[in-house]
């Protein structure tokens, strides 16, 4: 009981002191600095509260200035939970949220809904939430597990010379044994019914530091690819596997979460030639060059080690910042300019999102990630991505062009499995036609 | 002055042996349950206690004592330490939904007691190792069940109803027509729930059963010696406190979280609620609420705190120093706790009370 009270007063102090001003529209921040998973958290994070940082500096979302908290979650759904119970209703209440982890995003999916605060889940979480019909309040932007898996196949299919000689080789998927390396096993196993090649799956065990059987039984195996869908060290101990056993790592694509500098860094010399997916573009871009100048030479850089600036974690919150921001611009453009967005108004702001490349030139962010366009239907808005190369010093864009898969039998899985969930969660999934 | 007991006569065997035989605690304790139940809803009529605390403070605190309950009646009472907790959890959340899935008008609280005993009988094949090994070698092998759980709930479909992603979402909380949605009616169902179990295992822990657990804690040979049998005491010291945890398991995914992922259950969680039973206080009741108030609690607050001190003092803390210095208090503090209290704050809570009985005049 103590402990409450305390809590009480803690809580109505620290919401005195920080009242809500006019015309600041407020993005909880929930991310994770410490523990096993910090480099993601604060590079992602880091990103985009620099990007944000930016906007204000250029005046605000015409005036509306930007205001976030950030909550450490520890990437621990409890905790992540409670930030954003915390926060949702700060400062006027939050506009969206981003919580950069697949069980915090679990743990909340259920909620933004009933406090209608539009969620984003940029290359993560569940790939049936593309279907807006059934999840009006979440936005996997970009793409998704199974755009991405598809993308994969395409990729591999291209290097090939063709989707059809892919006939008769071999795939191994090699996956975290865990709910996020089983995920893109439907398209994977639909890919190869219709492809006709055989498909190796080899789970490895959380967390994945020894794979001497696994890479036994893939030497064995001599496959034409190798997927590596892993997680955190899993990565690395793959790549060094890998060379011990022998197998050119150009052959190995990997999932975007394993294609960061600090997946490839500790493999050393083992990583050169490795290739993964991403959604980014790697390289440098005038709006980079703007939050050099604008932000960190002001000293108001969220990075301690500024050369992390433009690494794989840090383009992407500024991605992810950069649709946020234009999702409240939207919004304003329906609701009113300059005036403070609703998570509601900012809801059908991420629907109607329309950056194209036109915009991203304008953004300085124009090749930097794939134009978004979002509807009450596809609240994905892209399911694009790009494959890049490490070469030992950084990462190199190898396709020139944003590659998709199937889309079309990715978007029919989607809506199976969105209206599975809706039946078992008695949802009434929306009519698009009447959405404005 | 106020806590004394001198002048409370006890005439009965009944009397005599009621769960606070001290009229102050009873009053007190009458007291803080009537709060919970009464005086929390009340205060957030009036807006003075806010859905915040329902949602992220109260009903996981309630949750994590349940499941901190459960291990310490495997740890702390029959001394069988374990390191299987959360996949325990797991068993109860996914059999409650299973059963809530598959059965048309499946009550939720049978669902609850049913993925409880599944998660009992899980206890009881997870606990025979017991029968040979202790200490060490025991946590080594219930690590085994925490993998093992894991991995059967994420390789096998059928009890995520084949979603693609191994997650599951769990139904609503519905009973006599009323449905639990809002965050004080979950908070009033987890507080029931905890509650009765409460009083059952504090009974439990003080009749024959519980006299045994301790008799084979103590020292098993012994108790072999003087009639109880390792064998079924052992199991059953694992049944029920397996039942307990996936209750706390079922709670987590339908009162709280909503969706869970396999994953949820992970090592991290098991170690969390050792944890909570070391600080708590093991073979304490008592103990497991206050362990998981420290653990659950603590961290938030501090956050909170720092957070404040931040603003307040308008200092310009680069960002991740004070996640870092959060983490560095709380450690901090486990330790301090760990020195001036090894046997826990349950413990130093007895150690207050035998003070308050002479309080203003000690010899």
């Amino acid at each position: 009981m103590k402990f409450i009270k305390q809590a009480l007063v803690v809580t109505a102090l620290a919401a005195a002191a920080c009242s809500a001003y006019a015309q600041e529209q407020f993005i909880p921040a929930i991310d994770y600095r410490v523990g096993p998973y910090a480099a993601g958290g604060s590079g992602f994070f880091g990103g985009a509260i620099d990007y944000m940082t930016l906007v204000n500096e250029k005046g605000g979302i015409n005036g509306v200035k930007l205001v976030w908290e950030e909550c450490e979650s520890e990437y621990n759904p409890t905790r992540g939970v409670e930030c954003y119970e915390r926060l949702k209703k700060k400062n006027g209440g939050a506009a969206l949220v981003e919580p950069l982890s697949t069980g915090i995003a679990y743990g909340i999916l259920d909620r933004v809904a009933q406090d209608k605060i539009p969620m984003t889940t940029l290359g993560y979480g569940r790939s049936d939430a593309a279907d807006g019909r059934v999840f009006p309040y979440v936005f996997p932007l970009i793409t998704s597990y199974w755009d991405q898996a598809a993308a994969m196949i395409k990729y591999l299919g291209d290097k090939a010379g063709g989707l059809d000689k892919l006939k008769g080789k071999k795939i191994v998927h090699l996956y975290h044994d865990s709910a996020f390396g089983k995920e893109p096993l439907p398209v994977l196993d639909a890919y190869a019914q219709k492809l006709g090649f055989e498909l190796i799956k080899i789970p490895v065990a959380h967390p994945g530091n020894e794979q001497q059987a696994q890479w036994l039984q893939i030497r064995q195996a001599k496959p034409d690819y190798v997927i590596l869908w892993g997680w955190g060290v899993m990565n690395a101990t793959a790549l060094k596997s890998a060379q011990r056993n022998g197998y050119p790592r150009e052959k190995i694509l990997g999932v975007w979460w394993a294609g960061s500098e600090e997946d490839v860094i500790p493999a050393g010399e083992a990583a050169k030639g490795y290739t993964t997916m991403t959604f980014n573009t790697p390289g440098n871009y005038p709006v980079l060059d703007e939050i050099r100048k604008k932000v960190y030479a002001a000293g108001k850089g969220n990075l301690e080690d500024k050369s992390r600036i433009g690494s794989v974690y840090h383009m992407r919150g500024v991605t992810a910042a950069i649709l946020w921001t234009e999702a409240i611009r939207k919004a304003q453009e329906k609701y009113g300019k300059g005036k403070v967005m609703t998570g509601e108004q900012v809801r059908w702001g991420f629907e109607n999102l329309n950056v194209d490349d036109a915009r991203l030139k304008a953004l300085g962010a124009f090749g930097m990630m794939p134009p978004v366009k979002t509807s009450c239907l596809d609240h994905e808005g892209s399911g694009a991505a790009k494959v890049q190369q490490w070469d030992g010093v950084k990462w190199k864009a190898v396709t020139p062009n944003w590659i998709t898969g199937d889309k079309a039998m990715i978007r029919k899985m989607v809506e199976e499995s969105a209206a599975k969930y809706a039946v078992e969660k008695k949802i009434t999934p929306r009519d698009c036609s009447k959405e404005g | 002055m106020f806590y004394r007991e001198a002048g409370q006569f006890k005439s009965s065997y009944a009397a005599d042996s009621q769960i606070f035989p001290i009229r102050q605690d009873r009053i007190g304790f009458g007291l803080i349950i009537a709060f919970a139940f009464l005086g929390v809803p009340l205060l957030a009529a009036l807006g003075i206690v806010s859905n915040y605390t329902f949602t992220a403070i109260l009903t996981p605190f309630l949750i994590f004592s349940l499941a901190a309950l459960g291990l310490n009646i495997l740890t702390g009472y029959a001394g069988q330490l374990s390191l299987g907790t959360a996949a325990f959890m797991a068993v109860g959340a996914f059999g409650a939904y299973n059963f809530m899935l598959r059965i048309d008008g499946m009550p939720i609280l049978l669902a609850f007691i049913l993925g409880g005993l599944c998660a009992a009988a899980v206890g009881i094949v997870f606990g025979l190792p017991s029968l040979r090994i202790r200490g060490f070698y025991l946590a080594a092998s219930t690590l085994a069940t925490q993998f093992f759980v894991v991995w059967f709930v994420t390789k096998v479909g059928w009890f995520t109803n084949y979603s693609t992603s191994g997650v599951i979402s769990a139904q609503k909380i519905r009973m006599f027509g009323y449905t639990f949605n809002s965050s004080m009616s979950k908070y009033l169902f987890v507080l029931g729930v905890v509650s009765v179990l409460t009083l059952l295992a504090k009974n439990m822990v003080r009749t024959n059963i519980g006299r045994s657990w301790m008799a084979i804690r103590d020292m098993d040979m012994a108790a072999e010696v003087i009639g109880f049998r390792p064998m079924r005491t052992k199991l059953m010291a694992f049944a029920v406190s397996s039942f307990y945890c996936g209750v706390a398991g079922a709670l987590f995914a339908y009162a709280y979280l909503g969706t869970v992922e396999p994953e949820g259950f992970n090592l991290d969680l098991s170690f969390r609620i050792l944890f909570m039973v070391i600080i708590g206080g093991a073979g304490s009741i008592l103990g497991s609420f206050l362990g998981s108030a420290f653990i659950v609690l603590l961290p938030i607050f501090l956050n909170i705190f720092l957070l404040f001190l931040e603003t307040s003092l308008h200092l310009e803390l680069p960002s991740g120093i004070s996640s870092s210095i959060e983490l560095m208090v709380f450690g901090g503090l486990i330790i301090f706790f760990l020195i001036v209290e090894p046997h826990g704050l349950a413990r130093l809570w007895q150690i207050g009370k035998e003070k308050l009985r002479l309080w203003p005049f000690p010899h």
